[in-house]
């Protein structure tokens, strides 16, 4: 049976007879490894070019269709020293990637207007404005009006449409009082020009675009960055299943190019890439990134077998099939389904605050513009002022208060290992004030360690580190990376028992308990480690039982309890009762709950709800997947299962629990930051708006007041980067 | 104030044209790896080979 490679699900043709892959990279930091990819991938014949990316680790090749194969690229690659995954690019990036791009050019279009605008301006205000020959006042007047109507025109689009999509939707947001402002801005200005009275506002309402435009560029790049990180991991995740073609052939396929109904071979030690049913052969499945429970489960023809688990000892053939035949699967989808359409639709910060100033302003607007005619100042002037009053009120320091928190905190999260899905999610996590864990996975590593280390001989576990070298069973590797074995041992396997080799002349066994015979001395290991998986290393006369557990992630006690200062912990977990009892015993943690049903850990959050609670939910398995999507917040491990990462607000990566309580710490911060901003800006109008409604405002003083809210605003921000750390 | 005859429309003129250069560059792609560009300009790989450090 050959195998080979098939990738041609990543290969598009830009033109005709040539071909293209995007590929994710490993370890490209610098200019020398731009040159050594560019190079070294030139060298080889056929290849048209190749063009690397550094900023976000990607890259592009290019080569004459027909000369060459795929495979050929990773493998030249590997050579050079850059482990590549390939990739295919959905459409919702290359649209992510536009709007950047859209934005980018109106920042660039309204920076041009402001500067231009400005430089006329400052010379009205240097005292032009006054002189007593309207002529050349009137002349700046109509230069400004041809620099600034057309750029604001182009560089305000994405507010008005904005503006438009939500007056539409029937909920006013933040864009709407921003789009009226520049507009009666503008339309104030050249009705002042027109009839020859000094006064104009051409460059408060270019310059507030651009200030808002920089802060909404920010926020689209930040985004994107994390979103481009979370393709490049799923991509080096390689997500691949050996597909069986009907010539018996078998071919490494990535996971989106099979088939329902195709047959797809599963190597012992390996996980399952596909949902589907066993249609030939028997083996142990370790099903605890689906159900959490850590015991492996037996499966045998006709058997289900679901995508993430892990098979450990025999080599299977499963028939693929669509999501949602399987039981468990259907189970988790209906919940899912359910969970997702009664998420508590959360109000954001900044759209509550919108909700709030909106009519807040446009009534004072009007009142001001009916005081005024009560007053006998004619409609004009009456009109000139209440526009005054829009304008210095258009919520541009409102308008960055939120999203410049949410990117400054982003970033700092990121560096710590946690990738947000979205900015509100911040929000969220700073909300909830009860934390409910998974344990498999989650508080614990994702693989199997060796637990009982200390009451094995060093000699022994030696001894079993080189027998284990020869098996591909999962447990084996626990044991190989503990004992730091490298020289194998000559011997056998004997598929879903064991190895059997010799030593120094005589025979040595490492398997499971029942096939060397060791039932005495694993009585009490089991014991102690009730979780734990056995495999026992049988000597001329004595047995040596190894406990082989998921432990728990190194900084996880310390985490919980910090989280445990403020916030209710609890764990839910469809393990075992005794598993559970003593992971939660570990760390400290006394509501638990074992043997939970996806249902049961939905009903659970349910109640925590309604209760008036907000719980964070963390959790990595299928089963966990309704959870993640019914609790007012989740975060979920890089290691967790596909649905539910989709479902969780947040990702955390490596090895350990400390980005989790770094995100609550940021976002805590990061709130407190918001709330401050918001009043910084509310503070700025019980000034700015008095002024404007007795008709003291002028556009030198709009324009100051304006870019001067903005900055303290942004400034102000900065602070959510969190440089001290408590941990290392 | 006849200088302004001139001097004004020099002025638009000049942003004009840093406007048009930056939508050029914004178009040819060189905002698309900010990280990178910096070490492209540094590489000698348009230097002859004797001529490198």
């Amino acid at each position: 049976m050959t195998e080979s490679q098939d990738l041609s699900h990543f290969v598009r043709h830009p033109a005709d007879g040539v071909a293209a892959m995007d590929l994710v990279v490993n370890g490209v930091y610098c200019g020398a490894c731009i040159v050594a990819i560019e190079k070294g991938l030139g060298k080889e014949a056929g290849v048209r070019g190749a063009r690397v990316n550094l900023a976000n680790k990607r890259v592009t090749v290019e080569w004459d269709d027909g000369a060459l194969e795929a495979p050929v690229i990773l493998e030249r690659l590997e050579a050079l020293g850059y482990p590549a995954f390939p990739f295919t690019a959905e459409a919702a990036d290359s649209v992510e990637a536009q709007e950047e791009k859209r934005l980018l050019r109106c920042l660039g279009v309204a920076a041009f207007g402001a500067m231009n605008v400005m430089l006329l301006s400052v010379s009205l205000w240097a005292g032009a404005e006054n002189d007593p020959n309207a002529a050349t006042r009137d002349l700046f007047h109509w230069l400004s009006a041809l620099v600034a109507l057309p750029c604001a025109a182009y560089a305000g689009m994405p507010f008005f449409e904005s503006a438009a999509r939500s007056i539409r939707a029937g909920a006013l947001n933040m864009d709407v009082p921003i789009s009226l402002g520049v507009i009666l801005a503008l339309a104030l200005s050249v009705l002042q020009t027109v009839t020859h009275q000094h006064g104009s506002y051409y460059e408060g309402a270019v310059m507030l675009l651009m200030f808002l435009l920089a802060g909404r560029l920010l926020d689209q790049r930040m985004r994107r960055r994390t979103r481009d990180y979370a393709i490049n991991l799923s991509a080096m995740r390689a997500d691949r299943a050996v597909k069986l073609t009907d010539d018996g052939e078998a071919r490494e396929t990535p996971i989106a190019a099979v088939r329902p109904g195709d047959l797809v071979l599963a190597r012992p030690g390996e996980r399952i890439a596909v949902d589907g049913t066993v249609e030939d052969g028997r083996s142990e499945v370790d099903q605890s990134l689906v159900t959490g429970e850590t015991a492996p489960a037996p499966v045998s023809p006709g058997a289900p077998v679901y995508a993430g688990t892990l098979n450990l000892t025999g080599a299977l053939r499963i028939r693929v099939q669509n999501a949602g035949t399987g039981t468990f699967l259907d189970e988790v989808n209906g919940l899912l389904v359910n969970a997702v359409e009664q998420r508590s639709s959360y109000v954001r910060l900044a759209d509550r605050a919108a909700r709030l100033y909106v009519p807040v302003v446009h009534v004072t607007a009007l009142l001001t513009f009916f005081a005024w005619l009560a007053l006998g100042a004619g409609w004009q002037p009456a009109l000139t002022i209440a526009i005054t009053v829009l304008i210095i009120t258009c919520p541009c320091a409102l308008g960055l208060a939120v999203p410049a928190v949410q990117v400054v905190a982003a970033g700092a999260l990121f560096r710590r290992g946690l990738i947000l899905h979205s900015g509100e999610a911040l929000e969220r996590l700073a909300d909830s004030d009860s934390v409910v864990f998974d344990k498999t996975g989650t508080l614990t590593l994702p693989r199997p360690v060796l637990a009982n280390v200390a009451d094995v001989a060093p000699a022994d576990l030696a001894l079993a580190g080189r027998l284990a070298l020869a098996s591909r069973h999962p447990l084996a590797k626990a044991i190989v990376e503990a004992a730091g074995a490298q020289s194998p041992l000559t011997a056998e396997e004997f598929p879903g028992e064991g190895v059997s080799g010799e030593f120094k002349g005589s025979p040595v066994r490492l398997g499971s308990v029942a096939w060397v015979a060791a039932e005495r001395e694993a009585a009490p290991v089991a014991e102690r480690w009730p979780d734990a998986s056995l495999i026992a290393l049988a000597l001329p006369g004595r047995a040596v039982v190894f406990a082989i557990r998921q432990a728990l992630r190194a900084d996880a006690a310390a985490v919980v309890a910090e989280l445990a200062r403020e916030r209710q912990v609890e764990i839910l977990s469809g393990d075992r009762e005794p598993a559970v009892a003593l992971a939660a015993r570990e760390l400290g943690v006394t509501r638990y709950a074992a043997g939970l049903k996806p249902a049961d850990k939905i009903a659970r959050l349910k109640a925590l709800k309604e209760a008036g609670r907000r719980p964070l939910m963390i959790g990595d398995g299928l089963n966990d997947a309704p959870a993640l999507a019914a609790a007012y917040v989740s975060i979920s491990p890089i290691s967790a299962a596909h649905v539910a990462q989709a479902q969780a607000d947040a990702l955390f990566l490596g090895d350990c629990l400390a980005p989790v309580a770094d995100a609550m710490r940021i976002s805590t911060k990061a709130r407190r930051l918001m709330v401050q901003n918001l009043w910084i800006s509310a503070i700025y109008n019980a000034i700015a708006v008095p002024l404007a409604v007795l008709g003291f405002v002028t556009p030198l003083i709009a324009a100051l007041a304006m870019s001067g809210s903005s900055v303290v605003v942004t400034l102000n921000a900065l602070r959510a980067r969190d440089p001290n750390r408590p941990r290392a | 104030m006849n200088v302004l005859v001139y001097l004004v429309p020099i002025a638009l003129a000049l942003g004009l044209f840093g406007l048009a250069a930056f939508l050029w560059a914004l178009k040819s792609g060189q905002f698309d790896d900010l990280d990178g560009a910096g070490w492209r300009a540094i590489s000698d790989d348009d230097l002859p080979e004797d001529k490198r450090e």
